[in-house]
């Protein structure tokens, strides 16, 4: 009898369905306490007009959207220099990652120096220090205007507080970290059979026609893949924009989170802070929807690189043959 | 015949050479231009703090001096920058340590294990992928303010002892490269899914393990929202935050002091890609997804 329940207590504790739990319990937990809950929570919030300070919470309906879209210059000021902000740095920085990694694509000793060298301000590019190095490298009296000066451009411009550079600065910074873009980039040429290229070079393909005609279209579903990818995170850039130039002059580097920052913990609008969470929350499930609509071109690529391989062996005997 | 053929590869060659100095110069170039704000900090660091501004575009100090490091030391408010790195080092770790058991453990599960609802689970996990952080944020406030948890490290930290959904993946990835025989003979020869995991998948998927760690280590050493969020008094001001206060431009002036701090709170990060850069490269690479 004792036995027989001991058998039952192991069958249940070594179960598929037990295990299985027990192993995805940590996940399990933390989603529900810190992801899932959360999220209704915020959802509720973006229809009342929570202050953390003040007792009285109420429904308002759609009170904050009708008012973000209608009556908040802020709020709109923020959606365009945001999407200026990832519209432009996410091309400039996926344009020079592909164009230094066609270059790094060879065989060098001194490779391995470059990948570090070009890889390292993707790592600290989202820190503190770099922001404040950057606040100084663009001052009045900064580096930028002291290298100027010495090419002999007299510049006594002050890149952070005038309203046409300053954006500019930030999205300098961000495309300065490519290095990561740059890798995955590399990865991909380094997937690209040789034989493509061997092809084209006996029809008399040049160059740039073998960049159009062979690597763009085969390394297209990654940079798709990543062009979306990082416009989504340049909508979340906050760091920098705090502390180089905190939003200013006159709000032209006010980026969306920033604003949603100041409006819910500076003065602790949290429900309207919620709703403007929510809006940038559609606009990135219609950037994530966008990712799934190409990730068949991503598995064709794939299915495709992997049909390719025995080809390429058959072909590299049947050539020794040959010869 | 022959002559021509000699001519041609000679031509080659100094084509080939001519190539590859180009290539350096090109390459080389734009590292140099890359790394030129970061030497720049670095040595002026070492300038006494009036020149840093004045000579903007003199490289190497005159005169070096460890000066701004000892000023900037001493922080600010009577607390020291030992305090912050301290502060940082233990969020870090605990968080480090914590992200890396528990991601594994639930990859393994996913990975390996069939148990009710796992597709429906799996694609919550992916959902929350692709969930901004700031959609979150507000309510997470909320919740941890009502536990008190405010001004403390628990906010930083204990999220994530909970796994993470790009971790688990990343893990997965791995696990599913390992032969699924290995821990099939295992289950025939008695073992449980706990023995397996412990002696069969965990020594295997250790350079994952370590390329999470990474990654971990450095999002939170460089951690700036949280702790603008949650950690409100200077004693518990992580090094990102202190760094933020300490430069700020209303109330500091030595530039010395800004950046031999700014070059110590980012020596760590350095440190650590310096020596695993290995990892972190093939992480990059496999996932493709981080920008």
């Amino acid at each position: 009898m004792g036995r027989k329940k001991s058998d039952a207590f192991s069958r249940f504790i070594y179960s598929n369905n037990t295990t299985g739990y027990f192993f995805i319990l940590p996940w399990l937990i933390g989603f529900l306490a810190f992801t899932l809950v959360p999220f209704i929570m915020s959802f509720v919030l973006s229809f009342t007009n929570y202050n953390i300070l003040s007792p009285n919470t109420k429904f308002v309906g759609l009170d904050n959207y009708i008012k973000l879209f209608t009556n908040d210059q802020l709020f709109l000021k923020s959606l365009e220099v945001t999407f200026k902000f990832a519209f432009i740095s996410v091309p400039l920085r996926l344009i020079f990652a592909l164009f230094v990694a066609m270059i790094l694509n060879r065989k060098s000793k001194a490779i391995g120096i470059y990948r570090v060298v070009y890889y390292l301000p993707s790592i600290i590019g989202g820190s503190v220090a770099v922001s404040v190095m950057w606040r100084n490298l663009f001052a009045k009296d900064g580096v930028v205007n002291g290298l100027l000066q010495l090419i002999g451009i007299n510049s006594q411009l002050n890149w952070l507080s005038n309203t046409k550079t300053a954006l500019f600065t930030l999205i300098l910074l961000y495309v300065w970290q490519f290095g990561s873009s740059m890798l995955i980039f590399l990865s991909g040429l380094k997937q690209i059979s040789p034989t493509y290229y061997e092809a084209a070079e006996m029809d008399g393909a040049g160059k740039v026609r073998q960049f159009f005609s062979i690597t763009l279209p085969l390394l297209s579903p990654i940079i798709l893949f990543n062009l979306v990818m990082q416009i989504i995170n340049g909508f979340m850039v906050f760091t920098q924009a705090q502390i180089i130039t905190d939003g200013g002059p006159v709000n032209e580097t006010l980026v969306y989170v920033l604003y949603l920052y100041r409006q819910s913990f500076k003065y602790y609008e949290m429900g309207y802070g919620s709703a403007m969470a929510w809006i940038l929350l559609v606009i990135v499930g219609c950037f994530t929807a966008l990712v799934f609509k190409s990730s068949n071109q991503w598995v064709f690529y794939e299915n495709n690189a992997r049909q390719d391989e025995p080809n390429k062996k058959k072909k590299g005997k049947k050539g020794a043959g040959q010869a | 015949m022959i002559s021509s053929k000699r001519k041609f590869s000679v031509g080659m060659r100094t084509r080939r050479k001519l190539d590859t100095v180009i290539f350096h110069v090109v390459v080389g170039g734009i590292a140099i231009f890359m790394i030129y704000p970061l030497v720049w900090m670095l040595l002026s660091s070492f300038k006494p703090t009036d020149k840093v501004m004045t000579t903007v575009t003199q490289l190497i100090p005159d005169v070096w001096t460890i000066q701004n490091y000892i000023t900037g030391w001493k922080g600010f408010g009577g607390i020291t920058f030992a305090t912050f790195f301290k502060n940082s080092l233990i969020i870090t770790i605990l968080s480090t340590i914590g992200a890396v058991l528990s991601s594994t453990m639930v990859a393994y599960g996913f990975a390996r294990i069939n148990f009710r609802f796992k597709r429906a689970l799996f694609f919550c996990m992916i959902i929350t992928m692709m969930l901004p952080g700031q959609v979150i944020m507000i309510p997470q406030y909320i919740i941890f303010n009502k536990l008190g948890w405010v001004n403390t490290m628990l906010p930083i930290v204990v999220p994530s002892w909970f796994a993470k959904a790009f971790f688990i993946f990343m893990i997965m990835q791995f696990i599913e490269g390992i032969p699924k025989d290995l821990d099939e003979a295992a289950l025939m020869d008695g073992c449980s899914n706990y023995t397996i995991f412990a002696s069969i998948i965990v020594p295997l998927v250790r350079p994952a393990m370590v390329t999470c760690a990474i990654f971990e280590f450095y999002w939170k050493w460089d951690d700036y929202m949280s702790s603008l969020l949650y950690l409100n008094t200077p004693k518990n001001y992580t090094v990102s935050i202190a760094l933020k206060n300490f430069t700020d431009p209303m109330s500091s002036s030595d530039f010395g002091a800004m950046f031999a701090m700014c070059v110590l709170s980012l020596l760590p990060v350095i440190i650590i890609f310096l020596l695993l850069q290995k990892y972190i490269v093939e992480g990059v690479a496999a996932s493709g997804i981080k920008g």
